[in-house]
């Protein structure tokens, strides 16, 4: 399937250049964030009654696993309200770039913080008290603002999103599995910007800002660091930005390079098996471990989840990516090899995922329209569904979806697997047979 | 700067101002009574301010676990607080004074420690007397243990007990309830050593004393005050092995080791009113005496702001059926 530009619709293009309807969302979206904020704070603590609560991790968490992410990967990013008051302060300016610098010159992050190894630690804080963090209002609404008050405090420090870029935990997964996203924006001729001199693209212009997200559009390979704000849209002199609908998951088709990218492939793999295991497994002893933070069985579940994670699915990858190099060319396992083969855990992650998600939501989605009706439990009935009964919804078809997705995570990983290997010259049977296992555990987690 | 700059800013400013203001004056607008687990607090706030004569509207949601409200002494339907869920009741005091109310529900080994108190101002109109309870009037005392010497071979007969007691010349006084409320089944039983009576017969005389002293309406009320108040501890069957016994032997024994030893630990125990040693030994008056004033140190909670005289009574009299074998009808 070729590519198609959405820019060579006028219409589609006025729309994706214009500012008004972006900044306009993310002031709605910076709205609805506020008020989840508060509304974790001063609604009620019962987590199933919480707006704030009930909206993040069920109505919002959901929608971005189960459509946002895999159709247009960071397109949450473009409206996400986190960065919204920081850019500002940052830059001077909402929409119309200035025509003098800001008050303040932000420092360039520095180059060993320049991977998303932060991402990844942040994230692993995150999961290891997430039990807390899904069921207590207050902590979800902490951890929000504490995420809204340090993108803020970092674009005083440093230039750009570097929050976004370097920081925040959901935007690292974001990143991640926006390489199956079917849109994608790229360079149309890498010539033309060759010979830009001013690459306004990066530096910004009178038409829109540099690249909040540090990128050279020209540079771009895959969807993970692109937030698709379509500044380099706007300041292209040369019309050299196109937004493409292409085949899901091509960026896969191009390994990947860095060992922290690795990592977080392996991580959202753990963290889905860990989380399937504490919430939706019988296991009481586990749930009370992974609620009790601080305690000596806290710290027992946390280096387990570690031990996972980090060491044992990675390492169990590397023996299997090592049988295949020792015995078919004698070569050795390098980063970049066992980096570029990391990619095959990719797929197996999102389908882990939104596995995952579709148990939680499906169970628990009557929840957003009893929240909706009565925000801050107040004894409010809005729109008449505040004292409606819990009830999942087509339960009974889960353990089937969840089959096919995981099953075609595992195909779709085969793959990728073979299509890697093939110019290596190895076979993808270790790999593969890696996957089966991991897929296999889920499975039996999951059903 | 462009006007759609400015515009921009604007909202973004009204956007953070208006979603905070209007969240907080919403939410500063409902005074709720929140509901949790005493260790978490028990009501909040648990002090209510009220007018006699004019309506109360009271609005509950709990924080944790399901509770229930009720006012003590006062005639009302209870109130079930759902975790997260708004409850209301509207309530109108006639007379001035301080009411208890406190949680219905099982709701933690401290349950009986969530009350709270409404202040009713108004005037007062005459002069209320307040008569001390019969434990004080007869000076008997609560802390002191008694155990009965003799317990009966077999559960006593009341409908024996009838026939019985038309045999012989019993003084009157022994009929009365003044004497029931102040004497203990024990008491009575020695007091009928003078009869030419077997134990087992004097036993069903006691037995036939005690449920005349009962009425089916009266323990059926005593019931209900039981399962709904006592039961968490003391158990269905009033042997003292309630679902929250061991969460008491267990505070118990945390007790023992930072206050003064062991004596701490077994006044933790629920009484158990199925052993005659204990139960036979124990006056109305006793029990009734216990229940009202708590056990001072124990973890049995004083009920006196909250249960009627009347339902004291029938609870105290419900109690001596955990050993009493009274017939399904009245015995006059």
């Amino acid at each position: 399937m070729t590519k198609i530009d959405i820019t060579q619709n006028q219409i589609l293009k006025k729309l994706l250049k214009g500012r008004y309807l972006q900044a306009a969302l993310q002031i709605v979206m910076l709205m609805g964030f506020v008020f989840t904020i508060l509304a974790g704070f001063l609604g009620t603590p019962v987590g199933s009654h919480n707006f704030g609560l009930i909206f993040v991790w069920i109505a919002w968490w959901a929608l971005l696993i189960l459509m946002i992410v895999p159709f247009f990967g960071r397109g949450w990013c473009a409206i996400c309200p986190i960065p919204l008051v920081g850019e500002w302060l940052q830059r001077g300016a909402i929409l119309d770039p200035l025509p003098k610098r800001p008050p303040f010159i932000p420092r360039r992050i520095s180059r060993i913080f320049r991977n998303i190894w932060l991402q990844n630690i942040f994230f692993i804080v995150l999961a290891l008290s997430s039990s807390v963090l899904l069921t207590t209002p207050k902590s979800t609404a902490f951890v929000l603002s504490g995420m809204f008050v340090t993108a803020i405090l970092l674009t005083f420090l440093f230039e750009r999103r570097a929050f976004c870029r370097f920081l925040c935990p959901v935007g690292g997964f974001i990143g991640l599995y926006s390489q199956f996203a079917p849109l994608e924006l790229r360079v149309k001729n890498k010539k033309i910007c060759s010979t830009c001199r001013e690459k306004p693209c990066y530096n910004g212009s009178s038409l829109g800002f540099g690249c909040p997200w540090d990128s050279f559009p020209t540079a771009l390979r895959k969807n993970s660091y692109c937030g698709f704000c379509m500044e380099c849209l706007r300041t292209c002199p040369n019309e050299n930005i196109a937004v493409n609908i292409r085949p899901f998951a091509s960026d896969l088709n191009t390994p990947l390079r860095r060992v922290d990218e690795a990592f977080k492939a392996f991580i959202m793999v753990g963290s889905a098996v860990v989380y399937a295991a504490v919430f939706l497994g019988p296991w009481a002893n586990l749930k009370d471990a992974a609620y009790s933070i601080g305690s000596l069985a806290w710290f027992v579940y946390s280096l387990g989840f570690l031990l996972i994670t980090v060491v044992l699915l990675p390492g169990l990858f590397w023996v299997s990516s090592r049988y295949m190099q020792r015995y078919e060319t004698r070569q050795q396992m390098g980063k970049t090899e066992f980096a570029a083969l990391s990619t095959t855990v990719i797929p197996l992650g999102l389908m882990f995922w939104i596995a995952f998600t579709l148990s939680f939501s499906m169970t628990n989605v009557s929840y957003i329209l009893v929240t909706l009706s009565d925000p801050l439990g107040l004894g409010w009935n809005l729109f008449g569904t505040a004292n409606i009964a819990w009830q999942p919804i087509l339960t009974s078809l889960l353990p089937y979806l969840q089959t096919v997705i995981l099953l075609s995570g595992l195909v779709w990983s085969a793959r990728i697997a073979q299509k890697i290997t093939e110019p290596m010259g190895v076979s993808a049977f270790p790999i593969i047979a890696y996957g089966f296992g991991v897929t296999s555990f889920m499975m039996w987690l999951l059903l | 700067m462009s006007k759609m700059e400015r515009i921009f800013r604007c909202l973004v400013v009204t956007a953070l101002i208006l979603t905070t203001g209007v969240t907080i004056f919403f939410w500063s607008k409902e005074s709720l009574i929140h509901a949790r687990i005493p260790e978490k607090g028990g009501w909040s706030p648990n002090i209510i301010k009220a007018q006699v004569g004019k309506s109360l509207r009271l609005k509950f949601t709990s924080d944790d676990v399901v509770h229930g409200f009720a006012v003590g002494q006062l005639p009302m339907p209870e109130v079930e607080i759902l975790p997260g869920k708004i409850s209301e009741i509207t309530l109108t005091f006639d007379k001035p004074g301080t009411y208890t109310f406190y949680c219905t529900r099982w709701c933690g080994v401290n349950h009986w420690r969530m009350r709270g108190i409404i202040d009713v101002e108004g005037e007062r109109t005459g002069v209320q007397t307040v008569s001390p309870p019969l434990y004080v009037s007869i000076n008997l005392d609560l802390d002191e243990e008694f155990e009965a010497l003799s317990v009966p071979d077999e559960i006593p007969s009341p409908i024996r007990g009838k026939e019985l007691i038309q045999q012989i010349d019993l003084d009157d006084q022994l009929l009365s309830s003044d004497y029931y409320r102040k004497q203990s089944p024990y008491q009575v039983f020695e007091t009928l050593n003078s009869t030419n009576l077997s134990e087992d017969e004097r036993w069903d005389i006691v037995a036939y004393l005690w449920q005349i002293n009962t009425t089916l309406t009266g323990l059926e009320t005593g019931r209900e005050l039981y399962a709904q108040n006592c039961a968490a501890c003391h158990g269905e069957n009033g042997a003292g092995d309630g679902v929250f016994a061991d969460d008491l032997l267990k505070a118990g024994q945390q007790a023992a080791q930072t206050m003064n030893g062991e004596r701490e630990m077994a006044m933790q125990i629920p009484s158990d009113f199925t052993d005659p040693r204990h139960l036979l030994a124990k006056s109305p008056a006793y029990l009734q005496g216990k229940i009202l004033r708590g056990g001072m140190g124990t973890g049995m909670p004083m009920w006196g702001s909250i249960f009627t005289e009347q339902q004291l009574w029938d609870l105290v009299a419900y109690l001596y059926t955990f050993y009493f074998n009274y017939p399904n009808k009245e015995v006059q």
